[in-house]
C-alpha cells in the first residue's frame, strides 16, 4: 500500500492521503466527492463508478451522502469534502449527525483554505474546530486527525466505524494540481446506479 | 364533509400519493400547512422522513436518494424555496428527478409582509430554475396533480413543484393575545 507522505510544512499530503484512503476500496464503499480539490484526490486515487464528483452544488455533499446512505444500509457511504465546502453547509452537517445512520461517514479535508478561489482562509483557520463541531452534532465517533500516522489509520475506521462518522484532518495548503474526473452529471449518475443497483438508462 | 374532515382528506391525498408511487424518502423543512403530512410520513413504514434544517440540504438528500435506487419528495413552504437556488443546479444538471410540495405563504390574507416577498415570487423562481410548476387551488384537484408531478419527475427524470395556494391550505391566524392592546 501506498504511504502517506508529509509535506515540508509538517503537514498531510493531501493527495497521497487519499490515495491511501481509497486504496482497495472495492463496491462496498459509495462516495460523494465535495467540488474543487476533493473531487480531484478522488480522480488521482482513481476513478470507481461509485464516485459521484460534485463540479458545483457548493454545501451539497454531506447531505447527499446522507440520502444515499438511508437508502443503502448495507453500503459504507462517504463525503469526502473540503473545510470550505462543508462550512457553507453545516445545516448539512447537522441533518446528517441528527439522522443517525450508521454507514456514513464524513471525512473533511482541511487545509484552512478556499483552495479553487486563491487560498483565502475559511473560518477554520481562525479558530473554528469542525472536529469539536461534528462531536456537538451528535456524530458518534470523531477523529481530529494532524499526524500521517493518524491519518494511516482512516481507511481501517471508514469500514468498520458505526457512524454517524467524522473525520477532519489537518492537511498541507500545497495544492496538489488538478486530476479532473468526469464533469457530465448525467454520465455519473447513470454509470453509479448501473454499478450499484444494476439498472440501466432508458 | 365538514371543513376540518376536507382540510385533512387532501393532505392524506398526498400521502396516499407517495406511497402509490413508492417515495420511499420525504425530506421536509416544517410547514404548518405540511403538520399532518410530516406526521404520516414520519409514522408510515417503508418511508422515512429526512428533517433538514434549509430547504437545500433536501435537494441534496434527496439526489443521494435516487443515487442509491430510491425515490423521495420535498416537503417546504414558499419562503424555502429562495433556499434552494444553487442546489437546484445539481437536480438540473444531473437530471435527478425532484417532486417538490410547496405550502404557499404571501397571498390570500396572507398577515405577515415578511412574507410577501417570496410568496409572490416562488413560482418565477422555479420556473426560471427550469422547474415544471403546477397550482392547487381546489382540494379536490390535489391528488391528480400530486400524482402527475410524481409521475412526470420520476419518468422525465426532471424536476417539478406542486403549489399548494394558501387558499387552499388556509390562512395563518396571528394574534397578539391582547398584550399589545393598550385600551385594555
Amino acid at each position: 500500500m501506498s504511504s502517506i507522505e508529509t509535506k515540508p510544512d509538517g503537514l498531510i499530503d493531501r493527495r497521497s492521503f487519499v490515495m491511501h484512503l481509497l486504496a482497495d476500496r472495492g463496491d462496498d464503499l459509495c462516495v460523494v466527492g465535495g467540488l474543487g480539490s476533493p473531487c480531484y484526490d478522488m480522480k488521482a486515487a482513481g476513478d470507481h463508478p461509485l464516485n459521484f464528483y460534485l463540479y458545483g452544488a457548493m454545501g451539497g455533499a454531506v447531505p447527499m451522502a446522507m440520502g444515499l446512505a438511508a437508502a443503502q444500509p448495507e453500503k459504507r457511504v462517504m463525503a469526502l469534502t473540503g473545510d470550505g465546502e462543508v462550512l457553507m453547509g453545516l445545516t448539512g452537517l447537522a441533518a446528517a449527525g441528527a439522522e443517525g445512520l450508521e454507514n456514513l461517514i464524513v471525512v473533511v479535508l482541511d487545509n484552512e483554505r478556499y483552495g479553487e478561489t486563491g487560498q483565502q482562509t475559511t473560518h477554520t483557520a481562525r479558530g473554528v474546530n469542525l472536529a469539536q463541531t461534528a462531536i456537538g452534532l451528535g456524530y458518534k465517533s470523531v477523529r481530529d486527525i494532524q499526524t500521517a500516522a493518524e491519518a494511516a489509520e482512516l481507511q481501517e475506521w471508514t469500514m468498520t466505524v458505526r457512524g454517524p462518522a467524522c473525520a477532519v484532518v489537518k492537511i498541507s495548503p500545497d495544492a496538489a494540481g488538478m486530476a479532473l474526473p468526469p464533469q457530465d452529471g448525467v454520465y455519473m449518475k447513470h454509470r453509479f446506479r448501473e454499478r450499484l443497483l444494476g439498472v440501466q438508462p432508458r | 364533509m365538514t371543513d376540518q374532515a376536507q382540510a385533512d382528506a387532501w393532505r392524506d391525498a398526498i400521502f396516499d400519493a407517495f406511497v402509490d408511487a413508492g417515495i420511499a424518502q420525504v425530506a421536509y423543512v416544517p410547514d404548518a400547512g405540511h403538520k399532518r403530512l410530516i406526521e404520516r410520513t414520519q409514522a408510515a413504514n417503508g418511508m422515512r422522513a429526512m428533517s433538514v434544517a434549509t430547504e437545500e440540504d433536501a435537494v441534496a438528500c434527496l439526489a443521494g436518494a435516487w443515487l442509491g435506487g430510491q425515490k423521495g419528495a420535498l416537503l417546504m413552504q414558499s419562503s424555502g424555496v429562495g433556499n434552494t437556488i444553487n442546489m437546484l443546479s445539481l437536480a438540473k444538471t444531473c437530471q435527478f428527478p425532484l417532486p417538490m410540495f410547496i405550502t404557499m405563504r404571501g397571498e390570500w390574507g396572507e398577515f405577515n409582509s415578511w412574507q410577501m416577498q417570496m410568496g409572490e415570487t416562488t413560482q418565477a423562481h422555479l420556473e426560471i430554475s427550469g422547474v415544471k410548476c403546477y397550482r392547487c387551488e381546489e382540494p379536490e384537484d390535489v391528488a391528480e396533480t400530486v400524482r402527475v408531478a410524481i409521475e412526470q419527475a420520476y419518468n422525465g427524470q426532471t424536476q417539478t413543484a406542486v403549489l399548494l395556494a394558501q387558499k387552499l391550505v388556509g390562512t395563518k391566524k396571528f394574534s397578539d393575545g391582547g398584550l399589545g392592546d393598550n385600551k385594555k
